[in-house]
């Protein structure tokens, strides 16, 4: 495997080694000294063509803990803005000797493009392209959901995931429908019609459009955020009718099964699509999505860039 | 000029005959091996067509001359077969008055390559607001009777009733992109089960056949004649099928690259296949194709669109929308219609050159191959297969989504009023 571009890239066995190699790796994180020499001498690069202040210090954190060298890129806008383009800034970092590139873009396919172009022939990761993807987004949440209810081994057979929001605009959504399919799990997709794509009954996954019925039948609960720029769109009439309808408040949390989990790819509008109560309850793993999500995405850059040699 | 002699040509792949060409017209079809000419062209096995018409080219110039020019443009459009093609009106300005028409006419007109029709904008810069000097276009030296917003689409119902009526007083028609702008805000490819995987933004089918829906009705209503550019989709054929039956004076035009690509080609996110309309899905394509065959959609146009390399070489939502067709179109036509069965030869004269000269009331233009008619004469090898390669082609833009394909047939010899302008496949 040379690049990460979509879940769907993923095998089962692969992966289940990315969340394995991960899990090693976690431990590196209780260390003192919370760093491997694995990948000194390779050089990182964070290509970020949207602000994302968020996963780009997660990935540059997992890159530094594997002694990778960093280089954070904020392209000033895209060719979409008329900045500089995608291909002389991928040309740019050729020229600079970079091993991978980690790209965030919003157009979707940017990093396809990236990772098929003779521009470079660095491993390109996806970070989240426009409303596509965001693999490793999804990979730190099958993490979370497999370190709580499958012992943090194996895959995810017989769980059961809802995801719960825009999935129209989502590449969460898109990247975990994907993966935890991949991974054995049931996914159903829960949001107003407006909010699904067209063609969604085809994807591997359940559909409904009331959470209420949705709840009681699942082991882990995903809530997306959702733009408040979408109601001027008329994708729903009023940000307290979607929040009364889809929102996840105390009432509904109480719908869930005793061990259900609680996961949110953040930053969440408390009050919309998630209460505050409930994003602070201790069955609500968001912040520990964010810690994971180093963990995963030092093991993606320690695939690609290190091989498949045993960590230390 | 001297004479010219096609010896042993096929006119509409029928019986062998000589054709003499003199002084720009078809001065003697007469039996193999007794033409006589100064200039002799050997044509065995090669098959002649009246000289394409193509209703629908972007030739750029002016304002976009990076991209193609009006020199550039008719040498690609020769090299495809043609001996006509409309100049869309989407320049830079905008060819919406008798003044930029004109330009346009006689920088055709000293190119001499093939009869370039410039098409009229409907409404002032193409911005749907108000009505263009019409008569003024139609009266100008440039005769234009095709008028077009193409790349926008004249969606005030009002203000295309306005046209419709309005372009009666000098038999003009209005050629219309059928595109609902509210339902296709920032779409990127056909809606359907691809675009939500991919996640660029859908165009619907609906966009496109709501608008024909419409317009049909409109021309029905006014008793005008309307035009419907490139349809794309089979629904889009379903309406005009159904409007045709009812006595509605309506032609419909279908691209070439929507009779052989689907959208499944933009999983590769590779910008070359991003094109208005969309590409669709297998069943639009095989609908369009039945479409052409049993008459419903009229002819076939190019929608040539160049584009600069690098619109084209850049992230999908950044890309511009365009293919090149003038000099494939001929290929796309044969592979898709000819050689399936779906066309005859003559059939494939009518929708390639006869039909459009008609809609475009271009009278000199797609005539019948007989003495006395001007010599606008396509002359092509069926046989020959070539891979396609951009570099090679006249265009100044490379932008072709057939690059490396091997496809059949190959214009050989084209005569525009007599004039040879391509022989053995190059420029002469």
């Amino acid at each position: 495997m040379q690049h990460l571009l979509s879940a769907a890239d993923l095998s089962t066995e692969e992966a289940v080694l990315i969340l394995d190699t991960a899990a090693q790796l976690a431990e590196v994180t209780d260390r003192s000294v919370k760093k491997l020499p694995t990948l000194r001498g390779r050089t990182v690069v964070n290509l970020f063509f949207e602000d994302s202040t968020r996963t780009r210090i997660s990935f540059e954190v997992a890159a530094k803990r594997l002694s990778a060298d960093v280089i954070n890129f904020a392209a000033k806008g895209s060719s979409l803005s008329k900045g500089e383009s995608l291909k002389d800034t991928a040309l740019t970092l050729e020229a600079m000797g970079a091993d991978a590139v980690v790209i965030r873009h919003g157009a979707s396919g940017a990093p396809h493009r990236l990772a098929a172009s003779s521009w470079t022939g660095c491993s390109v990761i996806n970070a989240g392209d426009g409303t596509h993807e965001h693999p490793t987004q999804a990979l730190l949440d099958a993490y979370t959901i497999r370190r709580h209810l499958a012992g943090g081994t194996g895959d995810l057979s017989g769980l059961s995931v809802a995801i719960v929001g825009d999935i129209l605009h989502s590449r969460v959504a898109r990247s975990n429908v994907l993966l935890l399919k991949t991974l054995g799990a049931s996914v159903t997709v829960v949001a107003p019609p407006t909010l699904l794509p067209y063609g969604v009954d085809s994807w591997p996954c359940s559909v409904s459009y009331d959470i209420d019925s949705v709840l009681p039948q699942v082991d882990a609960v995903m809530m997306l955020r959702v733009q408040a720029e979408r109601m001027q769109a008329a994708f729903f009439p009023s940000a307290l009718e979607y929040s009364r309808l889809y929102g996840l408040d105390s009432d509904r949390f109480t719908l869930l099964p005793d061990h259900a989990i609680v996961l949110h790819p953040g930053p969440m509008n408390r009050g919309m699509e998630i209460s505050a109560d409930v994003a602070d309850e201790t069955r609500s793993v968001i912040v520990e999505q964010v810690a994971n999500g180093v963990s995963v995405r030092m093991a993606v850059l320690y695939l690609l860039l290190g091989g498949m040699a045993e960590v230390e | 000029m001297s004479s010219q002699v096609l010896k042993s040509v096929h006119p509409f792949g029928e019986e062998a005959v000589d054709i003499v060409i003199d002084d720009g017209l078809i001065v003697a079809i007469v039996a193999p091996g007794s033409g006589v000419g100064d200039v002799i062209f050997e044509c065995a096995d090669l098959i002649a067509l009246p000289g394409f018409v193509d209703l629908h080219t972007h030739l750029r110039e002016p304002g976009r001359e990076d991209a193609e020019t009006i020199l550039t443009g008719s040498q690609a459009a020769a090299l495809g077969g043609f001996t006509c093609v409309h100049a869309m009106a989407n320049t830079s300005p905008v060819a919406d008055t008798a003044g930029v028409v004109e330009q346009v006419w006689r920088r055709g007109i000293e190119t001499g390559l093939v009869n370039i029709r410039p098409v009229g904008a409907v409404t002032v810069g193409l911005a749907g607001k108000q009505l263009a000097e019409l008569g003024a276009m139609a009266q100008s030296a440039a005769l234009v009777r095709v008028f077009s917003d193409d790349g926008k689409c004249v969606h005030d119902p009002l203000l295309m009733r306005r046209a419709l009526e309005y372009v009666k007083a000098f038999d003009g028609v209005v050629a219309q992109h059928a595109q609902d702008p509210r339902l296709t805000e920032d779409a990127q490819m056909n809606e359907g089960v691809l675009s939500g995987q991919l996640g660029l933004a859908g165009w619907p089918a609906v966009a496109e056949e709501s608008i024909i829906a419409r317009d049909v009705l409109l021309a029905k209503h006014v008793g005008s004649r309307l035009h419907v550019c490139h349809l794309s989709t089979a629904g889009s054929v379903d309406v005009i099928r159904w409007a045709k039956a009812r006595g509605i004076n309506v032609t419909a035009e279908v691209a070439p690259h929507h009779l052989l690509l689907t959208e499944d080609l933009v999983a590769s996110y590779d910008p070359m296949y991003k094109v208005n309309p969309p590409l669709r899905r297998l069943d639009d394509v095989t609908a369009l194709r039945q479409a052409v065959a049993d008459g419903t959609v009229d002819i076939i146009a190019t929608d040539h669109a160049p584009h600069p390399h690098e619109d084209k070489d850049c992230e999908w939502a950044a890309a511009a929308m365009g293919m090149l067709g003038l000099e494939t179109a001929f290929s796309i036509a044969l592979l898709t219609l000819v050689e399936p069965g779906l066309l005859t030869w003559r059939e494939l004269a009518d929708r390639m050159s006869i039909a459009p000269a008609k809609i475009g009331r271009v009278s000199d233009q797609g005539r019948d191959l007989a003495v006395g008619e001007p010599a606008n004469i396509t002359v092509v090898n069926p046989r020959a297969r070539t891979v396609v390669d951009p570099t090679r082609m006249a265009s100044k833009s490379r932008n072709t989504p057939y690059a490396g394909m091997e496809l059949p047939g190959q214009v050989m010899h084209v005569f525009y009023s007599g004039r040879c302008t391509v022989r053995d496949g190059e420029l002469a």
